[in-house]
Parts: C-alpha cells; structure tokens; sequence
C-alpha cells in the first residue's frame, strides 16, 4: 500500500459504530434463548475444569467446537460479512478453530485442561469473566442491553472464555489452539479502537496479557 | 421520464409525511445549480451523494428504509449523481435496493469504481457491481485510489469505445498521490477525476484543479466534510453573519458553496444518513455562490476555528 503512513486506524473501518451494534442487538433478537444453554454450557465446562479435571476433554473441546463453528456461521458469515468484506476472509478461521478444538477433544493426551494446575486459576476467572462480566458491559459503555455480547452467541465474549480455558490447559495441541483466538482478540480489538468503544480495550488486554501468561505458566513446574 | 416527487416519497415510504415537504425543495427541484462536463457538455446537477459507511448497513431493514429515504429526498431535490464503489461493504447493494424501491429514477447518474489489484478481475468485478446496483449500464466508472490504474484504465476506455461506459475516471483522497495523479491527468483522455478539496485541504487549487480545468477534465470533490469531522467540530460554533450574504444558513451549506465556488469543480458528493441533511447539502448548490474574496474569508475563518 503506497503512503501508507497516511493512514489512520479510522481509515480502515468500513462501517458506523450503529451499524455494528445493530447486527449484535439482530443477533441476540434472533437467537434468545439460546445465550441461556450458551452460557449454561460455558459454566459447566468451567465447573467441570475447577472440580474434575479428569472428565473436562472431551467435553471443553466439544463445547468449544460448537460455539465457534456456530459463531463463525451465525454471525460471522450471516451478518457481519455484509458490512465488513474482510470477515469472509476470517471466518474460515472460525471453522478451522472449530475442527483444531474437536480434535483436541478426542485425540488422546492432545490437550488436557486442569483448573488445579499453574496459570488454572487465573484461566478460569478469565473464562468466568468472559461468561458472566463481558454481557454486563453495556453497564459501563451505555449501549443498550439488547446488543449485549454474549459467550456461543458473539464472537469476542466466545474468545475471551476460549482463551481462559486454554490458560489452564496443557499438551501439545495448545499451540495450535492459541492463535485464531488471539487474532481475532487483536482484530476485533483494533476494530474497536477505531470505533472508540471501551471494550476494545479488554480485548487488546487479552490479547496482550494471555501470551504471557502461558509463557509464564510453561516455566512454572507442573504441579 | 423524470420520476416526481411525489412517486419518490410514496416509494421511499414517507407516506402522509409528504405533505411536511417544505417547498423550498420544490424549489430546488425545479433549479438546483447545475455545471457542464466538459468532455460532453452535458450539465450535472453540482452536489452529489456519497455512500462510504453511511451506506453500508448491510442486510438491516430499518437503516435500508433509511438509506432509501436519503436517496428519495436527494432525488426530488434535484440530484443526480450517486457514488460507491466495491470496497464500500453492502452499499451497492443498498443503493441498489433504494434504487429499486424509487422505481429506478431515470435521472440518476449511476458513479462507480474499480477496485482489486488484479488486472483480470476488473471486468468482473465491474459486472458484479452493475448487478447489485440494479443498472443496465453505469454512466461514470473511475479507478479507486489508482489502485493498478493502468490495467484498469485499458479496460474502461474499452468499454467505453464499445458504448457500454459514458465517462472514465479515476480517484483519490486525503491528498495522496497528487503527483502520479497529475501524470495521469495529461497523459490520459479522463473524463473524470475525483479527489479531496475543501476549505481545509485546499492543496488541489495548486496544481489539479487548474490542470484539470486546462484539460478539461471534471471534478468529483470527496471527503467536503472530513469524513464528518470538520462538521462536528464546527457544530456548535456561531456561523458568521457574512454568511447569509451568500445564502448559508449552516456550516455544511458554507463549506459546500466555498467548494462549489471553485470554477473547476463539477460535483461535491457528500455522504449522510440524514434526509434533512442530504436536502441541505444539495440546497447549498442554489442561490448564491461567494467569489473569491468570500471564499478566501470562508477559509481563514474555517481554518482559524
Ligand atoms: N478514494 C475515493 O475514491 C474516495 C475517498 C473518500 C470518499 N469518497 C467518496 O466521497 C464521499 C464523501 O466523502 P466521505 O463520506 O468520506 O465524507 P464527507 O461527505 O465529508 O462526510 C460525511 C459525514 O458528514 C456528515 N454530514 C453530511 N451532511 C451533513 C450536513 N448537512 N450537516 C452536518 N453533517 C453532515 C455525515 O453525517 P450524517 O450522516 O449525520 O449526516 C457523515 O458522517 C464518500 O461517501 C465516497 O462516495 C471517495
């Protein structure tokens, strides 16, 4: 791109902050109820990652298969593509993000998830908060409460718990399952940003912060 | 046919609103300010409507509805060109649908771009977006952003050898690439160019406006406003008493006739959300237009603020 200097985050949004928010208040008046069995399925997977870590894969890996072809279907190709050219181009992400944690389910010792161990605890309120604190933000950024973002139902509540739980997981698939997430924690971020709205800040913060902390958590030993 | 403005509101869905009309639109109907293009000598009514992000709603039907009433009240006021381009998200397709439910208005002057890196895909890409506007043919195609122009250019001057194209263009904005522009102004037989020019990017008066005054070739003005932000800094500051010596009544009518008031500018295409918005803008193409001392105190007044 020429001149490239010349340009502004600002530049590269493509549609009106209303218009966004739209498309998530059409999502949630199009879905309800199902943010109650998204939600639900996201605090059992929790619960079954503080309290018995040894029956947390498949289901974690199931459950998180799901919401993100959904997610990617749903709301990426549905309705956001139409504003937004780039996201037909990101949402095979979605899918392939899908097909890595549903292998991740049922490949033996490909991932285990365990609350208990280092960097556990920490996951477990990142993927509590992106369950339960994340719908609640239209408190502080004055959106209306029905295009609040809900875990299964919009995209970056659905990678703020993906990556908590992957804080408390370990194996050799953690590499693969880290990155779609953290892009789209950047992407949305920055898209955000050139929005000025306040939650991109917790995802930028995601994206900054959960990187550190597994490379943290891989030099703790394994309790 | 020229379609009415009482066929615009019915189809816009305005209903009884119609008869809340005020009637200096009318007025505008019947003479907005029109300038000549020169390759063709056919007049152009001088404000157009721009589409980038206040058009690209995608699939919701509320802010749809909205985007055609735009369109209906800057169509009875008089205006003729509308301009999008592929890089625009779903705003062809909205114009296209707006397009649809007015019934086709046979005076509209359909403005498109081509816009891939791929030399190959440009007829493709051309064709997609006659589709979603709904047109049998676009009357102006322009490169966007120079992006690979000269690959692109072959094509539209072919297509206009054949007769499927009326006018070639070719743009850019916020200033980048004047030089490579004005090599391509001689150099090429343009019909059109579009770039940035207001009372605060006033960079073109140097070069490109007189260049393409020399050779004839029309100017699309993008970006009057900034993208919005020069309105939204100068709302709620107090519109100068000259003003009104030229017929303005708020600062989108002052920044548009400054623009207009330029002898080499045809069309100022200002993009909005807003119908009482759009029937002001193309309201700042009747009356008066300030000659070049006002234009010059519009400037230092705008700039100082
Ligand atoms: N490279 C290129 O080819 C290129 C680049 C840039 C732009 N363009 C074309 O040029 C068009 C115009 O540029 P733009 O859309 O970037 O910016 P613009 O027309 O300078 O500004 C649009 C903004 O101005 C506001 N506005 C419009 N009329 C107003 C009024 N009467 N009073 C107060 N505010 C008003 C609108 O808000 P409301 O909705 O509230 O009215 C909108 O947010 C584009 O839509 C596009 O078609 C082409």
């Amino acid at each position: 791109m020429s001149e490239w200097w010349s340009y502004r985050l600002e530049d590269f949004l493509l549609f009106a902050p209303r218009v966004y928010w739209r498309l998530i208040e059409a999502q949630n008046a199009a879905l309800w109820p199902l943010h109650v069995a998204s939600v639900g399925a996201g605090l059992a997977i929790v619960l079954l990652v503080a309290r018995r870590p040894q029956n947390a894969m498949p289901w974690t890996g199931l459950v998180l298969a799901a919401v993100w072809a959904f997610v990617g279907w749903s709301f990426l190709l549905n309705r956001y593509a139409a504003i937004n050219w780039a996201i037909l181009y990101i949402a095979p992400a979605f899918f392939l993000q899908s097909a890595l944690l549903a292998i991740a389910a049922v490949l033996p010792r490909g991932l285990t998830i365990d609350g208990r161990a280092a960097g556990g605890r920490t996951g477990l309120l990142v993927a509590l908060a992106g369950l339960l604190l994340y719908p609640c933000l239209p408190l502080v950024s004055g959106h209306p409460w029905t295009s609040a973002e809900v875990f299964g139902i919009a995209p970056d509540p659905t990678a703020i718990v993906t990556l908590g739980l992957l804080l408390a997981a370990r194996g050799p698939l953690l590499a693969v399952l880290l990155p779609i997430p953290l892009f789209w924690c950047l992407f949305s971020g920055l898209t955000l940003l050139a929005m000025d709205e306040v939650e991109a800040w917790l995802l930028l913060a995601t994206a900054a912060f959960v990187p550190i902390l597994v490379l943290v958590g891989r030099r703790r030993p394994q309790t | 046919m020229i379609i009415t403005r009482r066929r615009l509101v019915e189809a816009a869905g305005l209903g009884a609103a119609a008869a809340l009309l005020p009637t200096r639109m009318r007025a505008q109907a019947t003479a907005p300010l029109t300038r000549v293009i020169p390759s063709s000598g056919e007049r152009m009514p001088a404000v157009g409507l721009g589409t980038w992000i206040t058009f690209n709603v995608g699939e919701d039907p509320a802010l749809q509805a909205e985007c055609t009433q735009v369109m209906a009240a800057f169509f009875a006021a008089g205006g003729r060109m509308i301009d999008s381009s592929p890089m625009y998200g779903s705003s062809q397709a909205v114009v296209g649908r707006g397009l649809e439910r007015l019934g086709h208005p046979e005076t509209l002057f359909a403005a498109d771009k081509v816009w891939t890196s791929a030399p190959a895909n440009g007829a493709v890409q051309i064709e997609q977006s006659r589709r979603l506007w709904g047109v049998k043919s676009f009357d102006l195609l322009q490169v966007h952003n120079l992006l690979t122009w000269e690959a692109h250019l072959d094509t539209l001057f072919a297509m206009k050898a054949a007769g499927r194209l009326r006018y070639v263009g070719i743009t850019t904005s916020e200033g980048r690439r004047h030089d490579l522009l004005e090599q391509i102004m001689r150099g090429h037989p343009l019909d059109f160019v579009q770039l940035t020019y207001n009372p605060v990017d006033r960079e073109p008066e140097q070069r490109l406006l007189p260049l393409a005054a020399e050779r004839g070739i029309a100017v699309i003005v993008n970006r009057p406003f900034r993208q919005g932000e020069l309105t939204e800094r100068l709302d709620g500051e107090p519109l100068p008493g000259w003003a009104g010596e030229i017929g303005a009544t708020s600062w989108a009518e002052l920044i548009l006739k400054f623009i207009l008031s330029h002898p080499a500018v045809t069309v100022a295409i200002p993009a909005t959300t807003r119908v009482d918005h759009v029937r002001e803008n193309v309201a700042a193409a009747g009356g008066d237009l300030p000659d070049r001392s006002m234009a010059e105190r519009i400037a230092a007044h705008i700039g100082a603020l």
